[in-house]
């Protein structure tokens, strides 16, 4: 009884209301998240392991794995590259349209992804505006892995954008100052002084951009032109399970690209804890 | 090294930032620029410093140090040492290699060997009191200690000249007296070029041989602090160095009237405005015939060498401050409520189209 008492007195909290939300949020969490997750382990559970791993490790399967991991790389890649330089431009430089190109940055996540993914196609086909210059080039870029990765890279962009920015917001520019005015290059003051602030926002968001394009599927499948062992990505062979009433299968699949991306983002989680509590001083 | 400026002039947009400008900085000299905020004085030290660049039309200015031309040279080419307000350290480092940076940034057949740039780094720290510190994080010190680092971090590149840009703006009052004390000291015994920027008049008498009083991107007066505050060229040095009574009143046959306060002036009749100092203000318990200023005290705060007394008057439109010494309030028997009278010691007039501001100092 008393300790009931001491407890209760020890858990006063001055915030209201954490019975209410909490609970709420519990249950919201639990019927959007946790629940279909249940559900895909549910139908996980007719397979035995060894039929389980045949349908993972099935040629066609794998090779989408490839297809879908190279491009997501690729696109991760690329996005780290054009994300930091993009946020770099919207942070540290003042120009006419800079609240619209703020704007645009979030375009990715409101555009439906298979409005994207039709317009890609019919742009890179060899009939569209870019497919029509580049193509004589030499340059296919619908129908091969470069179309996926291209796509996905339309999809994950704001992910870079939208986790570098504010770290970038929050390091004054007195600091480049503070290097330059002690001798420093432009490129010494950048790996030196920038980039180590930088750095674990960037994998951060390069990260989110990767585990992103791996389940990416609307916005690929238009320009992906989908051929067997060649340009076809993981989600899509999620589908063609699914049309073919192979629930079971379908959901093996997906539980391959569900470990991957939750062991990514655990990942990510854990290293950039690390690091923050590095930069507050180890205290905090 | 000396510091010249000639002809330099900045242009925000519209906005003119600072008005042509020309100013002279003796080797070994250490210059503050004091002004309220939107004076120019961080533009001036920014452009010294070579992280803004002077207008180029229609005049374009030039900045040497010593002989050396660096009108064009880049910040990271002048040779400065430059201090933060908020001290701009470099988060991820120690503090060991925060002081060691601009030692191993340097181009290769410059840089000193690593045994001789810690050596010279634990030297620094040991200068700023530091040296039991030097693998800590930046985060893990108070602002008085990063404030140290920036410092010894700026002075490890020994530069020609050290900038501070209200180096002490950010700390309590406790740690900005200390680091003001060591800061002099410092200089004296390193003895480099320095100019700081400050808002606070206090520090800047303090702290500099010279200092240069800025408002709207004017100089107003450059001096010593003790003609500075002796015989300030204008209104606005008057007021901005320190607190100010205004007396305004009509003057007509010698005599000075506001409302029923009178007091005998050398001027001649028209509208006037009279500005004395706190410790210009004698109080006593009567009117003499030469001044009749009924005051009131509204408040009483005894801290400190002197007592400061506000003072209250129907023909005040502001109170009145005034400095007594602690005789001076005990025999008088202060107390809130006392209605007593003001006697000025000396008073100034800077009036618009006056040339030289007049002064009358009476016998007390």
């Amino acid at each position: 009884m008393s300790q009931l008492a001491i407890w209760r007195s020890g858990s006063a909290r001055v915030l209201p209301g954490f019975g209410l939300s909490m609970g709420i949020s519990v249950l919201f969490i639990s019927l959007v998240l946790l629940l279909p997750i249940t559900g895909l382990f549910g139908q996980l559970a007719g397979l035995s392991f060894a039929e389980y791993w045949a349908i993972i490790t099935e040629g066609r399967v794998v090779a989408s794995y490839m297809v879908t991991i190279g491009a997501a790389a690729v696109a991760a890649l690329v996005n780290a590259v054009f994300g930091l330089l993009l946020a770099w431009v919207l942070v540290r430089y003042e120009f006419p349209g800079k609240r619209l190109l703020d704007a645009l940055m979030d375009l990715p996540f409101a555009l439906p992804t298979a409005v994207a993914g039709i317009t890609l196609a019919t742009l890179y086909a060899g009939s569209g505006w870019m497919g029509s210059l580049l193509e004589p080039l030499g340059f296919q870029v619908a129908y091969t892995w470069v179309g996926i990765a291209l796509a996905m890279a339309f999809t994950s962009i704001p992910f870079v954008v939208r986790t570098v920015q504010p770290v970038l917001e929050d390091l004054p520019a007195e600091v480049d100052e503070a290097a330059m005015s002690l001798g420093a290059t432009d490129g010494v003051a950048f790996r030196r002084v920038i980039m180590p602030h930088l750095w674990p926002a960037l994998v951060t968001g390069t990260g989110l951009a990767f585990v992103r394009s791996l389940g990416e599927f609307g916005a690929i499948i238009f320009i992906a032109g989908n051929m067997p062992y060649e340009t076809e990505i993981t989600a899509l062979m999620i589908f063609v399970k699914l049309q073919e009433y192979d629930y079971a299968g379908a959901s093996a699949i997906a539980s391959v690209v569900l470990f991957v991306s939750l062991a990514l983002l655990l990942a990510i989680n854990i290293w950039q804890g690390r690091f923050v509590r590095r930069l507050h001083g180890g205290k905090g | 090294m000396s510091i010249r400026l000639q002809n330099i002039a900045k242009h925000f947009a519209k906005t003119q930032a600072l008005e042509p400008i020309n100013l002279d900085i003796h080797e070994g000299e250490l210059v503050g620029l004091l002004g309220p905020s939107g004076s120019g004085k961080t533009t001036l030290l920014r452009i010294i410093a070579g992280l803004e660049t002077a207008d180029r039309s229609p005049q374009p200015g030039k900045i040497l140090f010593g002989d050396r031309d660096v009108t064009n040279v880049h910040v990271r080419d002048r040779r400065i040492g430059f201090v933060f307000q908020h001290y701009a350290l470099f988060r991820h480092m120690s503090v060991y290699d925060n002081v060691a940076f601009g030692l191993t940034v340097m181009p290769r057949k410059r840089r000193p060997s690593s045994g001789e740039i810690r050596a010279r780094v634990f030297r620094l720290l040991e200068m700023v009191q530091l040296q039991h510190l030097a693998n800590r994080l930046p985060a893990q010190l108070s602002g008085g200690q990063q404030q140290r680092v920036s410092l010894a971090r700026a002075l490890a590149v020994e530069p020609d000249v050290l900038l501070l840009d209200e180096p002490f703006g950010a700390l309590d009052a406790k740690v900005r007296q200390d680091l003001r004390r060591w800061l002099r000291r410092l200089h004296e015994e390193l003895n480099f070029t320095s100019v700081f920027v400050t808002h606070d008049q206090e520090e800047a008498l303090e702290l500099s041989d010279r200092v240069v009083v800025m408002s709207n991107g004017r100089i107003e007066q450059i001096d010593t602090p003790e003609t500075l505050y002796r015989s300030p060229k204008n209104r606005f040095v008057f007021e901005f160095l320190g607190d100010v009574n205004h007396l305004e009143g009509k003057v007509s046959n010698g005599i000075l009237t506001c409302g029923d306060a009178r007091l005998n002036v050398d001027l001649p009749d028209g509208d006037e405005e009279l500005l004395l100092r706190p410790h210009e203000v004698r109080l006593a318990q009567q009117p003499s015939a030469e001044s009749h200023l009924p005051v009131t005290i509204t408040a009483i705060s005894p801290v400190g060498a002197e007592v400061r007394v506000e003072l209250e008057a129907d023909w005040l439109a502001k109170p009145w401050l005034a400095t007594v010494r602690h005789a001076d309030f005990e025999q008088l028997e202060m107390r809130r409520g006392q209605r007593l009278f003001a006697h000025p010691r000396q008073w100034h007039r800077f009036k618009e189209e006056a040339e030289k501001p007049k002064q009358q100092a009476r016998a007390a």
